[in-house]
């Protein structure tokens, strides 16, 4: 069972989504359902499990349902039919006294305007989740300070959010999403609103924070590049439809249909693409020459492995975690992983 | 000409409505009446037996405590000294404490109208047209049912007022609560804050600018009051206009004309300094 299961879900937003319900099972798409009921489809048939630990990211443009999938995920949407489960515990047949309690022990979220309070200073911002479970203040202070020095805001305690930049603002956002500890990170297009190098210097935190907590983190983006840096797998969303689901590589290799191809098609390969993707299986490479060989690990990266590449003439071996040897890399496979197989080629053209 | 068949005799409906109130509510009415009056008669006899410099210092200390602007203290304490100068000082007292008593009342009633309005949008559809009659249906005609419940005297001039005074703050309540950005909202919810939690701790304080908008208009508005509240008994700087009409005297009239609007200045200010106070981070000064 994974940690969290969300099954059928449907949203259909509208004063009667019942009806138009009956028609988007039936397979109608959302332009019909518009066009015969005038109700939007917010979701069609999302069904996601999402494992303990992973950093799952939900990738889609505006209006692909991203953000209605998030907010089902603790409750600020319901949905119109379907199931979703935490632990296997049904969290839509929560009331709302059990809801409440829900949300402030296992969830945290993170929003794209941040949502800090703007009457509160970082300090009763970050305590605030604490404050709502009824801690005391002493305790709550001192688990926000904590957090607050852990994003790099140790100087800013006593500043209100009009008074911070966005990326610090941001910082405060993520601190008060993880002073509660929760088990389950949101994070609704947090980096989004930032400027590019900001942003990236908040995803490299956020990864160097996950690879010590190791929370489960939903995370929503409409930048791939974003989705393939951070995310462990990816679901890409259409017009509330679940396109495709896979690790970063098999995005990238194998794009689902021409909707994902298209996204993927600017991505740098060298920057997604791992030795273990790329290279020529081989479970008796020769070890008596091993000692002339590179080796490189099976996670590399391939813009890693292209220097090395270049200066040797023979093939990389490429090694599991154990230094084991695990297959061959040559020249011929790097040129290949580069450049968009010819069956793209053909679509594109 | 209309029909006189389709003529309706609301105005007979009406007054058989009122005569059923006073025959069978009378008593509860004069209960009512009789502690609201026991409460503004308390608050008068303070205002007006404290020594004139004490309520002068008492207006300095409150303009203090609002702005920090000396500049201001000094001014409105000027203002009130003109009143004094004007003769004026003991129906100043007079007007002040019912103002005090009506404008209390009309907060008292008007932040949960406006909060109540802000949560349910049936409520609103249904108080937006109550509160443009309130507003705009004019006084004398509510006086009148008012005078046969409560007699002649302070309470009719109070519920007057209130009936006139609260709409703005009910009206601002309800706004500034549905302009808090919506997602602060869900952060909250999404925290596991209860509605009370989100109604005292998010939407309340952030509210607070527009609900102290409000409390100023609508103490102005019961200010505005004063003149109509002296027609049916009410002591005062407006029973000093009225004495003004009634014998020709504009000298009088003026007076007593310069006085409310002084006593409006000071209020307003006052209200105002409190209203952008609220809107400051508290340790900066920094205007949001």
């Amino acid at each position: 069972m994974s940690h969290i299961e969300i099954r059928n879900i449907f949203k259909i937003f509208g004063p009667d989504p019942q009806s138009a319900l009956e028609l988007a099972k039936s397979g109608s798409d959302k332009d019909e359902i518009l066009a015969k009921t005038g109700h939007t489809v917010g979701l069609h048939d999302v069904s996601l499990s999402i494992e303990q630990g992973e950093t799952f990211v939900v990738m889609g443009l505006s209006g692909s349902g991203k953000s209605t999938l998030i907010r089902h995920l603790n409750r600020l949407i319901d949905p119109t039919s379907g199931t979703i489960s935490f632990n296997g515990q049904d969290i839509l047949s929560m009331d709302i006294p059990t809801l409440n309690a829900f949300r402030r022990k296992y969830l945290g979220m993170v929003f794209q305007r941040f949502g800090l309070l703007p009457h509160r200073n970082v300090i009763d911002n970050v305590a605030y989740g604490l404050e709502i479970q009824g801690t005391d203040r002493k305790t709550r202070n001192e688990a926000a300070r904590k957090w607050i020095d852990r994003v790099g805001l140790g100087r800013y305690e006593d500043k209100f959010p009009d008074q911070l930049s966005g990326g610090m603002q941001q910082r405060v956002g993520l601190a008060r999403a993880l002073a509660t500890d929760p088990e389950v990170l949101l994070m609704d297009e947090a980096f989004s609103a930032l400027d590019p190098l900001i942003r990236s210097d908040m995803q490299d935190e956020l990864m160097k924070l996950q690879a010590e907590l190791h929370k489960t983190i939903v995370f929503i983006t409409h930048d791939l590049d974003e989705a393939l840096k951070i995310g462990d797998r990816i679901a890409i969303l259409k017009d509330g439809k679940l396109v495709q689901v896979g690790r970063p590589e098999e995005i990238v290799l194998h794009p689902a249909d021409d909707y994902v191809r298209t996204f993927t098609r600017d991505v740098n390969r060298a920057k997604v693409l791992r030795a273990k993707s790329i290279m020529q299986s081989e479970q008796n490479v020769a070890l008596e020459d091993n000692s002339r060989r590179i080796n490189v690990r099976d996670t590399a990266r391939l813009e890693d492995i292209l220097p090395i590449a270049l200066q040797q003439e023979q093939a990389i071996v490429v090694v599991d975690h154990n230094d084991q040897p695990v297959g061959l890399i040559d020249r011929q496979q790097i040129g290949a992983a580069l450049s968009p197989s010819d069956e793209e080629i053909s679509t594109d053209r | 000409m209309f029909p006189e068949q389709l003529k309706v005799p609301l105005g007979k409906w009406v007054n058989q409505f009122v005569d059923w109130l006073v025959i069978n509510y009378g008593a509860a009415f004069e209960a009512f009446a009789d502690s609201l009056l026991t409460l503004l008669v308390a608050l008068e006899q303070v205002l007006r037996g404290a020594p004139w410099w004490l309520v002068l210092i008492a207006i300095a200390a409150i303009t203090w405590h609002a702005s920090k602007n000396w500049k201001l203290v000094l001014g409105l304490v000027i203002a009130m000294f003109i009143i004094g100068m004007l003769g004026l000082w003991d129906k100043a007292m007079q007007t002040l404490a019912l103002m005090i008593v009506a404008t209390s009342l009309s907060v008292v009633i008007g932040i949960p109208v406006g909060i109540a309005m802000a949560m349910s949008n049936r409520l609103r559809a249904i108080m937006l047209p109550i509160l443009d009659t309130m507003q705009t249906m004019p006084s004398f005609v509510y006086l009148i049912p008012a005078l046969m419940l409560f007699g002649l005297g302070k309470v009719p001039a109070i519920l007057a007022t209130v009936i006139y005074a609260a709409p703005p703050v009910i009206r601002l309540t309800d706004l500034g609560i549905r302009l808090v950005d919506p997602e602060v909202l869900e952060a909250s919810r999404s925290f596991g804050a209860s509605r009370k939690q989100i109604l005292f701790g998010v939407q309340l304080p952030l509210a607070l600018p527009n609900i102290m908008a409000g409390i100023n208009q609508t103490t102005m508005m019961s200010i505005s009051m004063v003149v109509i509240a002296s027609m049916i008994g009410a002591r005062g700087l407006g029973e000093q206009v009225l004495m003004g009409i009634q014998r020709l005297d504009v000298g009088a009239g003026m007076e007593a004309g310069i006085a409310i609007v002084l006593l409006a200045v000071v209020f307003d200010r006052i209200g105002q300094a409190y209203g952008k106070r609220s809107q400051r981070t508290p340790n900066t000064g920094d205007a949001q």
